[in-house]
């Protein structure tokens, strides 16, 4: 008995009067799409995963996409992609392994949040011409200061923790070395350098091509280890203790044989061609309490010169987790909220586990502050932040910084089509194959990804000078200057916004 | 120039300062150091390089020479949970027994124990070219020894134990690396991915150095150690999950 | 003169509607010999100002008005009626301490202004051993009942809480509320008084200026844009913001960086209103450092908009504004006194004879402390 083939994803047509027979689609397919017979170009649309390289190289404009060009019976619970997936898993008896963030329709909070504007009893302010205050520092604060005064002098008794200074509130998430390129890796290094903030490692280790870079960089430790001895711990600008990761709260992570390349090997130390596996826990932490040991341990082993950042997946019970990490030695809890990408995720996981980024975001702001402690620990939120709406909303929900990752790829050619597990990656991004990664130039990549942060942080400034706020804090957790259009009161308590009009 | 050793009383004191105080040691040439009345004091030569020996009497808290990259540290009394935790290279002597997750993540060095383990010794050893860890112990285990072990040795002698093993999960998710055990091991005892295999002459001759040394650390008699009666454990597969997945 | 209908209902609704809004003006006299003044010339310099109020509320603060009473809390309640609110005070009050002596605030009928509440004071003495972990055991005890009490008791608003000191405010205009005080019978060595224009909460006693808290008083100008940031901050921190305008937050944000914390009335201006980062970074290492430390603990506490700010407190009085001036402030001096307003023309009022007059630079306060 045979299933037999569901229909096509994605139909690629090519308009034969336009097409000049350049074959860039041919060569730029590296799912292989296209092959070349008797001088004609033939297609296999079976293979596309719309990644729109083709269409992207096309001179002609000559390739056209469509994405489900065959219907099923229409059905509100059984989608196409819900037959599909039982298809799938009926003939291979497995899990179902999805890229990129959570790709079901739940609603977006964000784009139910509206910001403030200044109308007569205060003035706006323009950026451009008056002082606008986006630095911001990430790590412990204190409670209180305290002061010695002799002779009238008044000295600071208070000795301030080392905090990371960023000029914009903008950081790049962890993506590792192995996940991603070298080429990609090293675009968004040189782009972080560039406009003063940083990036994560992820967790594979620092290739030496980064090491020029490295007082930019975030060095993450997970549960694998890998690529983590003393001189890696040394050389990041703060270290972050990955927990979970909100695309696949729960479970661990493993890099399949095939993307350890000798590279990746010697970055992540380990042998050539086998699997990376990071466990679900980390074995030295079963509990509060050793997670602080872990934290400690980093800074004892950095001699209390680094930030330790501690990052979480956002679960149901996030903000009393996070309470417990602002509570240890840990400078910044990081929030990964269910539509956090990925290059792999178990489908049930991506598309099931977790909380909006949203949510958390306010409930662990105000957990930490009905405690007193709020501002003693920084927030940093990632996970689905699309442009500098988002990141203004999450900073007045409560976060001091964001991480960003899917926007900065795409800011170097990544489209979204989910195919990073696949280690094909056309854009020369999600792969090790070096003919794909070569298609980054890093210093043309930079560029753009430095685009992207400087375009954010002058779309943030004229929020906030919109809103009369000409710094960062007083716009940190600041709900006054949010409203909830079409959110449920259970959410809006939540969130502590209160109902547009209101 | 000899540099005299150091002694440290560390009663009630706290790692940091004492740690500070190993770490200008260090760096001003001293090459030993005398630990004494050690209670309870974590994080003992944590990311420590360098040529040094450390005496640590009493016993250490936890994560004893953790991210340690050089030094040896020899322990006279017990170790807490996860001494030569994510170790890099150096050795760790315990005169004692230690707690759980011991070389946690180790991934160069050695490690050796006189006495027994706690759970999941050796979880997530790994090996990259010319470092491969070593953790030997005297006694026996508990369970889920080698947990996702990706290189490396681990070497149980059994000292006073018939057999030298008795807890569940050997070996479960290992995916490169080898567990050796004096005397035989119950089939029921190798976790998921582990299988055992002869051991053979070759192997004997491969680690009867690490057999050597443990006797020499401890004063121990080698000879009858050097028997062919081990167990070996090795991954079934460096690939455990390949065929877990299917794509979307 | 039973009215249920009050602002006070707003704040027991579920989700009170916080406007933030105070255009007006303000003006704030100190004589640094502590030789004291009456309310005269203040109402009359505050009428001057008739042009930035709307007639919907005004108010006066004086230090060292209850001699008499000075080492008692002087708790100036506005009541909704004598029974319930009244019973509800007096029974927690003396579950706290004890009430030296109580009387209603005398006042005057004035046709132009409609009494909305009964003002009532009580000198009280808290029990200074029922609070426990704290260094100001009499003046925590005393800021938990005003909390209390304006958050949980139905009709009943403690607008004035501090010793040797007293708040006199109503809707209407300042020389309305002055007489109907008669503030003139009054005499202090601090006087702040502020004229409003409100935008919202309009006829309600509570939304007027000054605000008060234990010797903290408050008057201000403008808008707090962080007022979000500000409150979240200050209620962290066991304050309850149940005033329905942005300018109390000013009042509990001295409290916790002034008296909890103990830091100058100049270094909590430099908490409020810092230097830019930019100015920071070219100061000297040792100031770098402190304004750095300032910056990073006390961001929440940072106030952003337009704003003029007089504080008083028993031993001084201290004005600033907003970062990029946006509010207009004015400070004089003449021998012991020191004059702060919106406008030179009030000070001018109060004191003809003022030697000298200036602009302070934007987020640079100007303290008038009392030499003993």
């Amino acid at each position: 008995m045979t299933l037999g083939s569901v229909p096509l994803k994605y139909r690629i047509s090519i308009d034969r009067d336009q097409c000049m027979k350049c074959m860039r689609c041919v060569d730029n397919c590296s799912y292989g799409v296209y092959r070349i017979e008797d001088d004609k170009i033939l297609i296999d649309s079976r293979k596309c995963t719309a990644c729109h390289r083709c269409l992207s190289m096309c001179p002609r404009d000559a390739i056209m996409l469509q994405e489900r060009p065959v219907d099923y019976r229409s059905h509100p619970l059984w989608t196409a992609e819900a037959r599909e997936d039982v298809i799938n898993q009926s003939r291979t008896g497995k899990i179902i392994l999805a890229g990129m963030g959570n790709a079901v329709d739940y609603p977006i909070i964000f784009d139910r949040l509206v910001l403030d504007a200044c109308q007569v009893t205060n003035p706006s302010i323009d950026p451009l011409r008056e002082p606008m205050e986006l630095r911001t520092y990430i790590g412990k604060k204190p409670s209180r200061l305290e002061f010695t005064k002799s002779n009238g002098d008044i000295d600071l008794k208070t000795n301030l923790t080392p905090n990371l200074k960023l000029d914009t509130p903008l950081m790049i998430g962890h993506m590792s070395y192995g996940a991603i390129s070298l080429n990609a890796q090293l675009s968004l290094a040189k782009a972080v350098a560039e406009t003063g903030t940083f990036m994560g490692t992820g967790e594979g280790g620092m290739h030496e091509a980064i090491y020029p870079y490295q007082d930019h960089t975030i060095v993450q430790i997970a549960s694998g280890r890998f690529g983590v001895d003393i001189n890696y711990l040394e050389r990041g600008a703060a270290i972050e203790i990955k927990v979970g990761q909100g695309a696949k709260p729960g479970i661990g992570g493993h890099l399949p044989g095939e993307k350890v390349c000798s590279d990746v090997s010697c970055t992540r130390m380990i042998p050539l061609g086998s699997d990376a596996i990071s466990p679900a826990p980390h074995h030295d932490i079963y509990s509060i309490e050793d997670l602080a040991q872990l934290v400690r341990s980093l800074k004892e082993a950095t001699n209390w010169e680094k930030p330790v950042f501690v990052k979480i997946a956002a679960v149901h019970n996030v903000a009393a987790i996070a309470a417990g990490i602002a509570r240890s030695s840990a400078d910044a809890v990081v929030i990964d909220g269910f539509r956090g990408g990925t290059g792999a995720a178990p489908k049930v996981f991506r598309d099931n586990v977790g909380i909006p980024i949203e949510a958390a975001i306010s409930a662990v702001d105000e957990k930490l502050n009905d405690q007193g402690i709020r501002n003693e620990v920084s927030i940093i939120a990632s996970g689905g932040i699309r442009n500098s709406g988002d990141l203004a909303k999450s900073i007045a929900l409560g976060a001091d910084a964001v991480y960003i990752g899917t926007a900065s790829l795409i800011a170097l050619g990544c489209r979204v089509c989910g195919n990073c597990y696949r280690g094909l990656c056309p854009w020369g991004i999600a792969t090790q194959k070096p003919e794909l990664v070569g298609r980054i130039d890093p210093e043309i990549g930079s560029q753009n990804v430095a685009n992207l942060i400087r375009a954010w942080t002058l779309e943030l400034s004229e929020l906030m000078g919109a809103a009369g706020l000409n710094s960062i804090e007083s716009l940190r957790g600041n709900r006054e200057r949010l409203r909830g259009y079409m959110l449920d009161e259970g959410l809006l308590d939540v969130l502590k916004v209160k109902s547009v009009g209101a | 120039m000899q540099v005299e050793p150091l002694v440290i009383d560390v009663k009630g004191m706290h790692y940091t300062p004492l740690n500070k105080q190993i770490r200008a040691a260090v760096a001003s040439g001293v090459r030993e150091i005398v630990l004494n009345n050690v209670l309870g004091q974590r994080f003992i030569a944590n990311g420590l390089r360098g040529d040094v020996r450390i005496t640590v009497n009493g016993v250490p808290g936890g994560d004893l020479g953790m991210f340690m990259s050089g030094p040896e540290c020899e322990v006279f009394g017990d170790a807490e949970h996860a001494p030569g935790n994510t170790m890099d290279s150096g050795t760790l002597v315990i005169h004692g027994s230690a707690g759980d997750a011991v070389a946690h993540s180790m991934r160069g060095g050695s490690v050796f124990v006189k006495g027994n383990i706690g759970y999941r010794g050796g979880i997530h050893m790994k090996e990259y070219e010319d470092k491969r860890p070593i953790l030997a112990i005297g006694g026996t285990s508990h369970a889920f020894l080698g947990e996702y072990m990706a290189g490396g040795l681990i070497l149980v002698l059994g000292i006073g134990h018939d057999p030298a093993v008795r807890d569940r999960g050997i070996g479960s998710g290992i995916h490169g690396g080898e567990i050796v055990i004096r005397g035989d091991v119950s089939e029921r005892l190798l976790g998921v991915g582990a299988m055992k295999v002869e051991f053979t002459e070759e192997d004997l001759e491969r680690i009867s150095p690490v057999i050597k040394e443990f006797c020499e650390r401890f004063d121990l008699d080698p000879s009858k150690f050097l028997d062919t009666h081990y167990c070996r454990i090795v991954p079934s597969s460096s690939r455990p999950f390949a065929g877990k997945y299917t794509w979307e | 003169m039973v009215k249920f209908i009050s602002g006070k209902y707003y704040l027991i609704a579920p989700k009170p509607n916080i406007i933030v809004i105070n255009m007006c003006g303000i003006i704030g006299v100190i004589d640094r010999t502590m030789s004291r003044m009456d309310g005269s010339s203040i109402k009359e310099a505050l009428s001057l100002m008739d042009e930035r109020g709307s007639g919907e509320g005004a108010g006066y603060v004086a230090y060292g008005i209850y001699p008499d009473y000075a080492d008692c809390y002087a708790i100036h309640v506005f009541f909704d009626n004598l029974l319930e609110p009244k019973t509800r005070v007096d029974e927690i009050l003396k579950q706290w301490g004890r009430v030296v002596y109580q009387e209603e605030i005398p006042t005057y009928e004035q046709p132009d202004l409609k009494r909305e509440h009964i003002p009532w004071r009580y000198f009280f003495k808290p029990y200074t051993d029922l609070m426990v972990g704290t260094k100001n055991p009499d003046d925590d005890n005393v800021k938990r009942l005003v909390m209390n009490i304006n958050a949980n008791v139905e009709g009943a608003l403690i607008f004035s809480s501090g010793k040797d000191l007293g708040v006199f405010k109503a809707s209407g205009w300042p020389e309305d509320v002055a007489n109907f005080y008669r503030i003139e019978d009054y005499k202090g060595y601090i006087w702040l008084a502020h004229n409003r224009y409100p935008t919202n909460t309009s006829g309600w006693w509570g939304g007027a200026h000054p605000f008060n808290l234990l010797d903290w008083s408050v008057v201000h100008n403008g808008e707090i844009t962080s007022y979000g940031t500000n409150r979240r901050y200050v209620e962290g921190h066991g304050y309850q913001c149940t005033m329905l305008t942005d300018t109390e937050v000013v009042a509990y944000l001295f409290d916790l960086l002034g008296r909890r914390h103990g830091l100058t009335s100049e270094m909590v201006v430099e908490a409020l209103a810092p230097p830019f980062w930019d100015e920071i970074d070219e100061m000297p290492e040792k100031q770098q450092e402190l304004m750095r430390a300032i910056r990073l603990t006390y961001g929440p506490a940072l106030m952003n908009g337009p704003f003029a700010i007089v504080v008083a407190t028993n031993d001084g009085i201290v004005g600033f504004s907003d970062r990029i001036k946006l509010r207009p402030l004015v400070a004089g001096e003449n021998g012991s006194r020191l004059y702060i307003s919106s406008e030179e023309a009030a000070i001018r009022t109060m004191d003809p004879d003022v030697e000298t007059i200036y602009m302070p630079r934007a987020g640079e306060p100007v303290v008038g402390r009392v030499v003993e």
